[in-house]
């Protein structure tokens, strides 16, 4: 019987068309729907702050009203599946990439999966970095072969818009200006200790670290970042992978995997 | 099963991590913080960090928000494991979670929905809080809801139902003041009256909240908002269950419009000096 209401009620949280379900009863009988839409309301303003909380520089760039708009419609399409607050939204991006009036934003979505990969990144699991030092301890003949354990928050945005510029602005970063070079940016995140890092990563870098991340040995990953960027510095984007903490663990592989 | 509080018999706020910075600076004047159980369910970070700097100095109450212990449905065997988890890396003092559903048909509404109260579902809340004891292996406490609507089939009061919710499983209650205050005035009867039903024996810890006044006609309608100070009459009720029950650990929650440290801690403090003026009196109910 109760499985029966809760239905209806459920169904009745998100559409306000449908009618209140029976036997609920206010003070004043007929001020029964006024109360039921206490619930309604309760539960969409408390999404819509969870999604304004996690993408507050995507709030930023289409202004409050805009974004509580686009919210509702994926809210209403995309409701929480856990109660782990902090992820809700995780879909929020792809929805936002096929949301016909943010057409004219084409970089918002973009802006939308960094903050949501900084949540992901917040949360992450810890790890240490790995002493830079212990790089040092590696002969000149082994660095090649040598494999890394990329840090577990670890996330890389690539866009064909320069959205860590655009997010910086929004986020309180960076001023805001005007942005005269549009280049496509890559976005490393990262948590390497309690704060989140977001980078611009140098040309080359997402596929180098994409590559290591698979765990390819750097000479391999080196070679595939610089066959995709002509310009890749392999001793820039080496001692990036150390200055941002990314290094969790490493190891040597043995000449056998190297050549297969 | 490990008792179900032992939250010393003081004052103590919900935590904010926009707080911390003031928290760590200086042991502060509190019995107790307590935490929504889901904030501190990700791997890692600052929360973690966070919630170990407080446990470490602090007795620690975990609150859970998403269990949906009044839903038809069974638990969500995922969540409960976290809850499981969160409790063996904190050890807190008290778990809690409320008389309410918030899951339906893999849907998470993200807010306490209310129940009717009959002999269906105190099976079915019953049969959820032993499974939630039996896992985490302890006793834990059910707070009491604010609620703006009735049930026409409800045959039960609802303290009668918590009372018989904690005969049947051996939990024990969180009293809500101002949910009881807001409901009453929602939905027209005594808060007095409410309250002195209560079965104030069984409850472990006392949650007070600032509430929201808006309308209906020419009667006030109140919404739990946690967004402001507790109002003077939750106060004074709050006053009259000590006075009558003597000290219990109380909470000041403050979820929504967060104050700056110094006000919250006000709050603790007047909730500590109705505590402090009847200490005399103290271990009746911690004995009972």
């Amino acid at each position: 019987m109760f499985t029966a209401l809760q239905h209806d009620f459920a169904a009745a949280l998100f559409d306000p068309d449908r009618k209140v379900p029976d036997g609920i009863s206010g003070y004043e009988p007929s001020a029964c729907e006024a109360r039921f839409n206490i619930y309604r309301n309760n539960v969409t303003v408390s999404l819509l702050d969870a999604l304004a909380a996690r993408f507050s520089a995507t709030q930023r760039i289409v202004g409050e009203d805009f974004f509580k708009s686009m919210a509702r419609v994926f809210i209403a399409g995309h409701p929480p599946a856990s109660p782990l607050m902090m992820f809700y939204g995780d879909e929020f991006p792809d929805f936002i990439s096929s949301f016909a009036p943010a057409a004219e934003i084409p970089y918002l979505a973009d802006v939308a999966r960094l903050e949501a990969a900084q949540t992901r990144a917040y949360h992450a699991e810890d790890r240490d970095p790995l002493d830079p030092l212990l790089l040092q301890t590696i002969s000149a003949d082994d660095l090649g072969s040598v494999r890394f354990k990329l840090h577990p928050s670890l996330e890389i945005i690539s866009s064909p818009h320069p959205i860590v510029t655009i997010w910086g602005m929004n986020a309180g970063v960076v001023p805001l200006d005007e942005i005269t070079e549009w280049p496509a940016q890559d976005a490393l995140i990262v948590r390497p200790y309690l704060d989140v890092d977001t980078r611009l990563l140098p040309p080359g870098g997402a596929t180098f670290l994409r590559s290591l991340r698979q765990g390819k040995p750097l000479a391999h990953a080196a070679d595939e970042a610089a066959a995709t960027q002509q310009d890749f510095d392999l001793a820039v984007n080496l001692a990036g992978l150390f200055s941002a903490g990314l290094v969790v663990a490493l190891s040597i592989v043995s000449p056998k995997d190297m050549t297969s | 099963m490990s008792p179900s509080s032992l939250l010393p018999c003081r004052a103590g706020v919900s935590f904010k991590p926009q707080h911390f910075p003031c928290i760590a600076e200086a042991q502060q004047p509190l019995g107790f913080f307590e935490i929504h159980a889901e904030n501190y369910m990700g791997a890692g970070g600052r929360p973690h960090a966070q919630l170990q700097h407080i446990r470490a100095h602090y007795a620690l109450s975990v609150h859970g928000v998403g269990l949906s212990i009044g839903a038809p449905q069974p638990l969500d065997q995922d969540h409960l494991a976290r809850l499981k988890q969160l409790c063996s890396r904190t050890e807190p003092q008290s778990v809690s979670e409320h008389l309410a559903w918030s899951a339906h048909d893999g849907v998470f509404f993200n807010d306490l929905l209310p129940l009717p109260y009959t002999e269906e579902t105190l099976g079915l809340v019953a049969e959820h809080i032993d499974e939630v004891q039996t896992q985490l292996r302890r006793q834990i406490l059910l707070e009491n809801p604010a609620t703006y609507i009735r049930f026409a089939h409800s045959t039960i009061p609802e303290p009668e139902f918590m009372h018989e919710i904690v005969r049947r499983t051996g939990c024990a209650l969180l009293l809500d003041i101002n949910n009881i205050y807001v409901s009453a005035i929602n939905h027209g009867s005594d808060p007095l009256q409410d309250l002195s039903i209560f079965p104030i024996e069984h409850v472990r810890e006392i949650h007070l909240a600032g509430h929201a006044e808006s309308s209906e006609g020419s009667r006030p309608l109140l919404i739990d908002a946690h967004g402001s100070p507790v109002a003077d009459p939750v106060m004074a009720l709050y006053a009259r269950t000590i006075a009558e029950a003597g000290p219990i650990p109380t909470l000041i929650e403050w979820d929504n419009d967060v104050p700056q440290w110094p006000q919250l801690l006000a709050q603790a403090h007047a909730a500590q000096s109705i505590l402090d003026a009847h200490e005399g009196f103290s271990h009746h109910i911690a004995a009972a």
